[in-house]
């Protein structure tokens, strides 16, 4: 048998699965002397994970186990346990776990720690009780055990490092003795004593922020690399840099490797010191070693600025195509790097270079890219900087770059790159006004005619084409092109040919749906299709089947199949309306679908009344939804979809056909048809249709939303969205991309003590207008030698404010400060008239946003960053992020049961979850509907029986509705939203509201 | 935290794995794929880590490794690990396989799967490092292998 599992793991290892043997696992350690129990161990913990339900069957075994007096079995049946235990089992054990911390064998000891480790990551809560008994452990006499529980403290500090404060002087002390030698020589390391556990030691001290640290210490550190850690005390740096020096030149590589991420980390905070190491960092470049040329590219790109851009983006762009096949992920990071570094356009040399050096990145780059580099790349071209002459120049430039491109050689050119060139042709070639358009029209035709041309690339072109055949011009090479492409097997070729066609020989039309630079208008998107009622009431009464939704679809299915155990709860009245909730049966619906439904009476459809009610309407919107943009690929140029569901809808009338298959599959054809008469249509729709405007904030974001959202289908139809182009730069990007590589200087923990002095003073720097409302704590942000950044957030009644405090600690005043502030689900606006800010020595400056919220998500996360300049001339930069829960953008919504009953129909997320009751009063259902109310700001709009509904919303004004009804003694709660995530991040917040209670 | 410990030979045929975090089987075949193509693209001359794989736990994840003959150790970790604490891991780890097994090799790792598995739990129990001094590592696995015989004595004549 032993020897049997032995194989199923070898067998396992190699990729077979081999779950035959689990059980037989199980039964070897139960079953099995300790020899074989030690195999069945080994496989169990090879084989299952925590969540694995044969693991029920071990817990009795790993009980007994830790009870046994023999002590393999007990280091067995640890192992195990800190390998993987189920998470609801840990009660049974953790008693067990825990008289084994004082055990004799330090071995035994030892593992227990980490088991309680273990159990600490997996269930917090559990283990709170045993705090002390950690601090014994960090005490004991064996040096292997006080190890074992650094890693608990290291994460403890991390998660609370106002707790374990009086614990520094005990850290100190045995990192004294560590440096001192006192631990036993087994634990030197090449004569230094425990390197390893210094680190830890010292890991854990930066978090305490405590400054004991003396000069050998940071030598010692330096020595076996911990700069990251002290990286915030200026003094040691300077030393630090020397030795630094040292490692870069070393002819060790991992050496090397480590000298560069150090400096990396030090030159962030004083860019000065990478000056002495300028030769060494140049020899890297050229190492033929891609991880160390990776790391020496990354530390050139923190010493960027507007003198050196141009031969840094250089340099990266040599090696790049050296890379080149190495991974992709090298790749985007230097395309960012450079949209980054071009973000900030003083740093841009010249529009030539720009537009040279972004040419060469598509060429080299290829088609590894990820699509949204070339998205934002149009973006920055369309939207353009300050100036119209520079946008102008900017432009030109590239059209003719590019013309000169599609002269040469254009085969060999990637096809993301040809369709940036299509776009910027259609785009903007009517600014070189010498060129003809038809000129241009026979080099983009030439392209189609490529082999190696996708057709993804050729709708591009073609989109192209459309919008430069104006005025007649290159009347043959479009008809020609037509032909060839009106009759291609991919419709979405065929589409892009029929618009080409009709828009070249009616010039009116074309001006109205292609005006000239008019590329970052809003394009409003009925998404709700609500153009289409007509159409579907005609199919309902003509004996089509109502739609039902997918969930709805599934819920009558388990009905149908559960016996139904309240025969009569339809006719009782009160449970009618309750119910109304839940089935969608309200009678408010009548009245909301009574324009509907006369005419469904007319033609005598009874069955339209049927449980499914007026929701039937959705039916034609699935297969028509995918019809209206034709292909989600095509999408990535906002302007380019605002071009295609424009034409679209101005495509030529269909003549009326008097079947239904033909009148079915025109109109799903022609959606766009009905937009003209949708605006009528919507008027009537009003009522029951919530409106939300959304901001997109990036063509890929944009693209990728609209192409869910309209996969989703049905789910999504019930808003309008208005995709809207706004001014929103791309600075996205770069505080992403600095938030990956790991380099915000934001570390809120580290500056408690003096902040908690500040906190005073701050507060009476609070604006006039906020002082009545209850604000939040003011949360340190970040600090550097002069200026300190501390935040707090206000909650307003119909918004959210987020004040900002830049202290000056400095005796000079400090002009100029700019402060950006961006974050991925919110939207921030300054309310001050200018970002720019201005502090004097020695006092605070304000600076107030106002958020709201794009797109929701338990926790939100603004992330800033404050640039400024001193008198002497040295510009500088600060990061830092906040965080709020999604709570404090919640505020009550007051509706009436009829207008919730409306409302609850047209959303189309929800989730449904079972919560825990607060169960001390009488009433469980108002009492926890109470506490709801008073944590996250609900309103309970009625209580009936034992259901209950609420509704809130998000700023401003995003609805959300949430259904609770009493059931076996928890509370199932069905939360309905019009906005995806909202509901799932709405429960996560009731669940704690309804644990901390 | 260490993620996963991997050997594989210089084929990329695993000879030892371990995750310490779950992840489904047909994923772990890709994990140990991809981490053999990116490791084995190296020369002997360059050095020992290596950033940038997109598998576990994404840009917080690195492999450190070491190349020993026909095989390679590959430890793949995230960033609260030390690097060079890590590849002293490594060699310590191959030391006392060393040692366990008068001159390890490929071979040994093949046969005696399971008791390169036990030297590894003492090694590195439920991701986190346990032992780094190779006396104690190789001490704890002799008690388990005299208990183990002793336990083969007392089965035999009953038996």
């Amino acid at each position: 048998m032993k020897e049997l599992m032995v194989r199923a793991i070898y067998c396992e290892m190699l990729g077979y699965e081999a779950s035959f043997s689990y059980i037989h696992a199980i039964k070897l350690a139960q079953q099995g002397t300790a020899l074989e129990k030690r195999v069945g161990y080994l496989a169990v913990s090879l084989f299952l994970n925590e969540s694995h339900e044969l693991l029920l069957l071990l817990v009795n075994t790993v009980l007994k186990d830790l009870q046994s007096t023999n002590l393999i079995e007990v280091c067995m049946a640890l192992t195990v346990v800190s390998q993987m235990f189920p998470k609801d089992m840990i009660p049974a054990i953790l008693p067990l776990v825990e008289e084994k911390l004082n055990h004799p064998k330090e071995i035994i000891r030892r593992k227990a720690v980490l088991a309680l480790y273990k159990f600490y990551l997996i269930a917090p809560n559990q283990v709170q009780h045993i705090h002390n008994k950690f601090r014994k452990a960090l005490c004991d006499k064996d040096p292997g055990v006080m190890t074992a529980s650094l890693h608990i403290y290291l994460q403890m500090i991390q998660e609370n490092p106002e707790g374990y404060k009086d614990l520094t002087t005990s850290f100190v002390t045995i990192l004294k003795q560590v440096v001192g030698g006192k631990l036993p020589m087994d634990f030197n390391y090449h004569s230094v004593p425990a390197p390893w556990l210094q680190i830890q030691l010292l890991r854990i001290l930066l978090f305490c922020s405590t400054i004991f640290l003396c000069r050998d210490v940071a030598a010692l550190c330096i020595h076996c690399y911990c700069i990251q850690p002290l990286s915030s005390f200026p003094a040691i740096l300077y030393e630090s840099a020397k030795c630094i020096g040292n490692f870069v030149l070393s002819l060790k590589i991992n050496l090397k490797y480590l000298g560069l991420k150090a400096l990396t980390y030090v030159v962030q905070q004083h860019p000065k010191l990478a000056l002495q190491h300028q030769m060494t960092i140049i020899e890297c470049l050229d190492h033929p070693d891609l991880i160390i040329k990776r790391e020496t590219l990354e530390l050139l790109f923190r010493i960027t600025n507007a003198q050196n851009v141009s031969v840094i983006v250089e340099k990266m762009l040599d090696p790049f195509l050296k890379i080149m096949l190495c991974c992709c992920i090298i790749y985007t990071l230097f395309i960012v790097l450079i949209l980054f570094s071009y973000e900030e356009y003083t740093y841009a040399p010249d529009n030539e270079w720009f537009i040279e050096t972004m040419s060469t990145v598509f060429s080299v780059g290829g088609d590894m890219m990820q699509p949204d580099i070339p998205n934002s790349f149009l973006k920055l071209l369309s939207e353009g900087f300050d100036s119209v002459e520079e946008d102008r120049k900017l432009r030109l430039f590239a059209v003719d770059s590019y013309v000169s491109l599609l002269q040469g050689e254009p085969g060999k050119l990637p096809q993301r790159f040809l369709q940036v060139i299509s776009w910027v042709l259609g785009e903007y070639s009517y600014l070189r006004e010498e060129l003809e358009a038809a000129t241009v029209l026979r080099l983009l035709a030439k392209l189609l005619d490529m082999k190696s041309t996708s057709s993804e690339t050729k709708s591009w072109v073609l989109m192209a084409m459309t919008k430069l055949c104006e005025g007649g011009a290159g009347v043959s090479v479009t008809q020609e092109v037509c032909e060839t492409y009106g009759s291609s097997l991919d419709t979405v070729l065929r589409q892009r040919a029929q618009e080409l066609q009709h828009l070249s020989q009616d010039c009116e039309l074309r001006a109205r749906v292609l005006p000239r630079g008019a590329g970052l208008e809003p394009l409003e998107v009925d998404s709700s299709l609500s153009f289409l009622d007509g159409f579907v009431s005609e199919a309902l009464a003509a004996g089509a089947a109502p739609y039902k939704a997918p969930h709805q679809r599934q819920e009558e299915l388990a009905q149908a199949k559960a016996l139904s155990l309240e025969p009569y709860g339809l006719s009782l009245p009160i449970s009618m309306s309750s119910c109304s909730i839940a089935d969608r049966q309200s009678p408010t619906l009548l009245s909301v679908s009574s324009g509907l439904s006369t005419t469904l009476k007319l033609d005598g459809v009874k069955r339209v009344w049927g449980r499914e009610g007026y929701l039937s309407e959705r039916e034609p919107v699935e297969e028509s939804a995918h019809v209206e943009v034709p292909s989600p690929l095509q999408s990535p140029s906002q302007q380019g979809e605002a071009d295609s569901s424009q034409s679209q809808t101005l495509t030529p009338i269909p003549t009326p056909q008097p079947e239904q298959e033909k009148q079915q599959l025109a109109s799903s054809l022609f959606v766009g048809l009905g937009s003209q008469s949708s605006v009528c249509l919507m008027g009537k729709s009003e009522s029951t249709t919530q409106r939300f405007r959304r901001k997109a904030k990036d063509l890929a974001v944009s693209s990728l939303e609209q192409t869910s959202q309209l996969s989703q289908g049905p789910a999504a139809a019930n808003g309008i969205c208005d995709v809207e182009l706004t001014g929103s730069d791309m600075s996205e990007t770069s505080p992403t991309l600095i938030r990956d590589n790991g380099v915000v200087a934001a570390d809120p923990a580290p500056h408690e003590d003096p902040d908690k002095l500040k906190d005073l003073c701050l507060r009476t720097h609070l604006p006039a207008e906020f002082s009545g409302l209850c604000h939040s704590e003011i949360t340190p942000l970040c600090t550097n030698q002069t200026l300190d950044f501390s935040a707090c957030h206000l909650q307003k009644e119909d918004s959210l404010a987020l004040v900002v405090f830049i202290y000056n600690s400095s005796d000079s005043d400090i002009q100029e400060i700019l402060l950006e502030l961006d974050s991925d689900e919110l939207e921030v606006s300054c309310v001050c008239d200018s970002p720019v800010q201005e502090a004097r020595s020695h006092s605070v400056a304000v600076c107030q946003y106002s958020l709201t919220v794009k797109r929701p998500s338990v926790h939100v996360e603004v992330v800033g960053t404050a640039s400024y300049q001193f008198p002497a001339g040295t510009p500088h930069s600060a990061q830092f992020s906040y965080k709020l829960p999604l709570t404090s953008f919640i505020r009550p919504l007051t509706v009436s049961t009829e207008e919730y009953g409306a409302m609850w129909l047209d959303f189309s997320h929800d989730t449904k979850q079972k919560l825990t009751l607060i169960s001390d009063g009488q009433e469980p259902l108002t009492d926890t509907l109470n506490v709801l109310k008073k944590k996250l700001q609900l309103h309970v709009v009625e209580i009936i029986g034992m259901e209950g509904i609420v509704a809130c919303r998000l700023l401003r004004d995003q609805p959300c509705l949430m259904h609770c009804r009493l059931h076996a003694g928890t509370l199932s709660v069905w939360l309905r939203s019009p906005v995806p995530d909202l509901p799932d991040c709405l429960m996560y917040h009731c669940q704690r509201a309804l644990q901390e209670h | 935290m260490i993620k996963a410990i991997l050997i594989f030979n210089n084929h990329g045929k695993p000879r030892l794995i371990r995750f310490y975090q779950y992840f489904a089987e047909d994923l772990q075949q890709q994990i140990i794929r991809e981490t053999f193509h990116l490791v084995s693209k190296r020369d002997d001359n360059v050095c020992n880590f290596l950033e940038g794989g997109s598998l576990i736990g994404g840009s917080d994840y690195k492999l450190i490794y070491r190349h020993y003959a026909t095989l390679y150790f590959v430890f793949c970790v995230d960033s609260s690990e030390s690097e060079l604490g890590i590849l002293d891991l490594i060699q310590v780890f191959v030391e006392t396989l060393d040692k366990c097994f008068e001159n390890v090799c490929e071979l040994d790792l093949i046969f005696h799967m399971d008791k390169v598995h036990y030297i590894l739990q003492e090694v590195v129990m439920g991701g986190m490092v346990l032992e780094t001094n190779m006396n104690e590592i190789v001490a704890q696995v002799e008690v388990q292998t005299r208990m183990e015989k002793s336990e083969v004595k007392l089965s035999r004549p009953s038996g």
